[in-house]
């Protein structure tokens, strides 16, 4: 019979405090950087990363806590969406002031 | 403007103190996120993709340059350094700490601002015209009518759980800058034949999934009238707005629904109760709310004329600003100065805390302390003498805000989108750049003339993609971001719904495709006088679907 193989799951959040956008690590301690997530690869690890966030929501160190889908890349994990890309990345322009700078010099 | 008194600063103040309580108590953990979130949305915070979100109100647009220099502080002091002007004349923060807040709140009621009632199921922030007070067309000030609207509106208890939120705009002439007729109610200041001053009324416009011109309701509400029959329609509507279904909860579907006829005539016997009541607003309140709009004492200064031709003759990059950015004032010595917030390859509606502050300065040097945010995501100066124009011009190029665009096809609305906004399912803002930058060319944009190009990141439609002569937006499909265009949209008193032209483009497809559009119509235009918008609606979109899919046609 053909399986299926489960797609990697890291657990992301945003932090209770700024908003700021953060992945479970390993260790535990919530990271500002998806390379440092927990890289859940089997269903009893996906079991452990939510009841993490079910704990971390109620003990209120974050907020919005979700499990998403990644590829591991070798240059690290990358989620499937988009909109999840960015929440890792950030924006993808390259946004003010900086910009507003460059276009001032440019004028 | 609008100066608070005792009472407002109090309510500002009792609001602030009330929401830094639930701020600390959510902090320390005291109560849930489930309890805090409707709490925060109140009070203008939203959690985003990145961080929270701050949306600060700019009453009708209306700021001076304290206010405004307040604004660069917080973003220096609490944020990256910038802020993003939206198209409803407020002011978002994209990286602002929950802790903050309770601060930032404190800093804004310093300069009489707030965040009160900028999200929630309530009246959202009143806009107006920006050109209001100085336009030469004018009927009358639309902003102390928004003013009473805002008092009215502010923690209405029986108006602050609609079914859903609700938006009023008010424009002061015949020409409708403020998009009237994709509100929730449109309010138009006219005079009747015995020159007593009033309102058009229209009601069920909006944007959104489903978007829908208002109708006309009254042809003419005397001023007097304006809080009860406001809050005859607010009844109604809260009587009968679905709550059942979130997306068939404006007044729009209820209009829709109804029928404008059925739910006319129970607005209006709702407010045959209320007409003659309490909500009748006596001559001396309306004076008195006018009196803090009165217009600025502008000194004849007629030297401008000359200087301005002469300016004009030796610089044609300050002519083709003038041109382009700088509209007649009713009184013959001043103009209206549309700043730009469009840079060419910039990010629509950004502006750094040193814009900010430059902002502010020259608005206290040459425009007599008034600043106006526009719905298109630019800011004005209502009243600059035409003698102040050049050195005027000089300080805004020094700081990067002289873009000669208003109006031309890079002067581009464009929600946050994908980059910021947790309900987006694709990118505007990088849309929004290669489009501008694509078209960038002064001598092209001039060619081509005005075009409204409006970009949503997804069906919310705070892009107002779809009252755009060319409306963008972005869906995700299979997993991609896919641009649909839409054709023939427009905001102002002329107002339609754009229609789709078929199929959506790639992100790599849509600069080409917009580009497509505008040779078509350069083709098409009967002469440079025929606009766009006008040659749309001559020809129809058959030519412009003709070019966009023509190879799919030959293909198959």
């Amino acid at each position: 019979m053909k399986t299926t193989q489960m797609k990697t799951k890291v657990l992301t959040a945003n932090r209770l405090t700024d908003g700021i956008s953060v992945w479970l690590g390993a260790n535990g301690e919530w990271t500002t950087s998806l390379r440092d997530a927990f890289l859940a690869r089997h269903e009893d690890a996906v079991a452990a990363i939510e009841a993490a966030g079910h704990q971390a929501l109620a003990d209120n160190r974050v907020v919005d806590v979700n499990v998403i889908e990644i590829e591991e890349t070798e240059g690290g994990p990358r989620p499937y969406r988009l909109r999840e890309r960015i929440r890792a990345d950030g924006p993808t322009i390259d946004y003010a002031p900086a910009a507003a700078a460059r276009v001032s010099q440019a004028a | 403007m609008y100066r608070y008194d005792e009472f407002d600063h109090a309510f500002v103040e009792a609001r602030v103190n009330q929401f830094s309580d639930q701020v600390a108590r959510r902090l320390s953990g005291e109560i849930s996120e489930d309890a805090f979130k409707p709490l925060r949305l109140m009070n203008g915070v939203y959690l985003q993709l990145h961080a929270y979100m701050l949306r600060v109100a700019i009453p009708y647009g209306t700021l001076n340059g304290r206010q405004m220099r307040k604004l660069a502080h917080i973003a220096r002091t609490y944020d990256r350094g910038y802020g993003h002007f939206t198209t409803r004349q407020n002011i978002q923060y994209n990286w602002p700490a929950l802790s903050d807040i309770p601060a930032i709140l404190k800093e804004l009621a310093e300069v009489e601002m707030h965040a009160i009632q900028t999200s929630g199921n309530c009246i959202r922030n009143v806009t107006a015209d920006h050109f209001a007070g100085a336009a030469a067309d004018e009927v009358a000030d639309p902003r102390p009518y928004a003013e009473i609207l805002r008092q009215w509106s502010s923690v209405h208890p029986e108006f602050s759980f609609l079914p859903r939120k609700f938006k009023i705009a008010v424009t002061g002439s015949e020409r409708d800058r403020a998009a009237i007729q994709v509100h929730d109610i449109g309010l138009q200041l006219k005079k009747d034949e015995e020159g007593r001053l009033g309102f058009a009324v229209w009601i069920g416009g909006g944007q959104g999934r489903t978007p829908i011109l208002a109708k006309k309701i009254r042809d003419f509400l005397p001023e007097a009238d304006l809080l009860s029959y406001t809050t005859a329609i607010m009844r109604v509507y809260n009587l009968h707005g679905r709550r059942d279904n979130k997306y068939k909860a404006r007044i729009k579907i209820l209009v829709h629904e109804t029928g404008v006829e059925q739910l006319s005539a129970e607005i209006e016997a709702e407010w045959a109760h209320l007409k003659d009541g309490e909500l009748k607003l006596p001559d001396a309140d309306i004076a008195a709310i006018n009196t803090y709009f009165a217009p600025p004492a502008l000194t004849p200064r007629a030297e401008g004329w000359g200087e301005l031709a002469a300016w004009k003759k030796s610089d044609p990059g300050f002519a083709e600003w003038v041109g382009r950015n700088v509209a007649p004032h009713r009184h013959p010595d001043y103009a209206m100065v549309t700043i730009s917030l469009k840079p060419i390859g910039g990010i629509p509606g950004d502006a750094s805390a040193d814009q900010m502050d430059a902002v502010a300065r020259l608005a206290q040097e040459f425009a007599h302390d008034e600043i106006r945010v526009t719905h298109e995501q630019n800011l004005v100066l209502p009243h600059v003498a035409l003698s102040d124009l050049e050195p005027l011009y000089r300080a805004l190029l020094t700081d990067g805000l002289a873009t000669a665009n208003a109006g031309l096809i890079t002067d581009i609305i464009a929600c946050p989108g994908l980059d910021y906004c947790a309900l987006a399912n694709a990118r505007s803002i990088p849309v929004a750049q290669e489009i501008s930058n694509r078209f960038g060319d002064p001598k092209r944009q001039a060619e081509i003339g005005e075009l409204k190009i409006k970009i949503s990141g997804c069906i919310n439609a705070c892009g107002h993609h779809h009252v755009g002569h060319i409306g963008i937006l972005g869906v995700e499909k299979k997993g991609a971001e896919l641009y649909q265009i839409s054709l023939g949209g427009s905001g102002d008193e002329y107002a339609s719904i754009g229609q789709i032209t078929g199929r959506g483009f790639e992100p790599g497809e849509i600069t080409d495709a917009i580009e497509t559009i505008v040779d078509t119509y350069l083709a098409n235009r009967t002469d440079t006088d025929e606009s766009f918008i006008e040659c749309y609606r001559r020809i129809g979109a058959d030519p412009f679907k003709a070019a966009l899919y023509s190879s799919e046609a030959e293909a198959a």
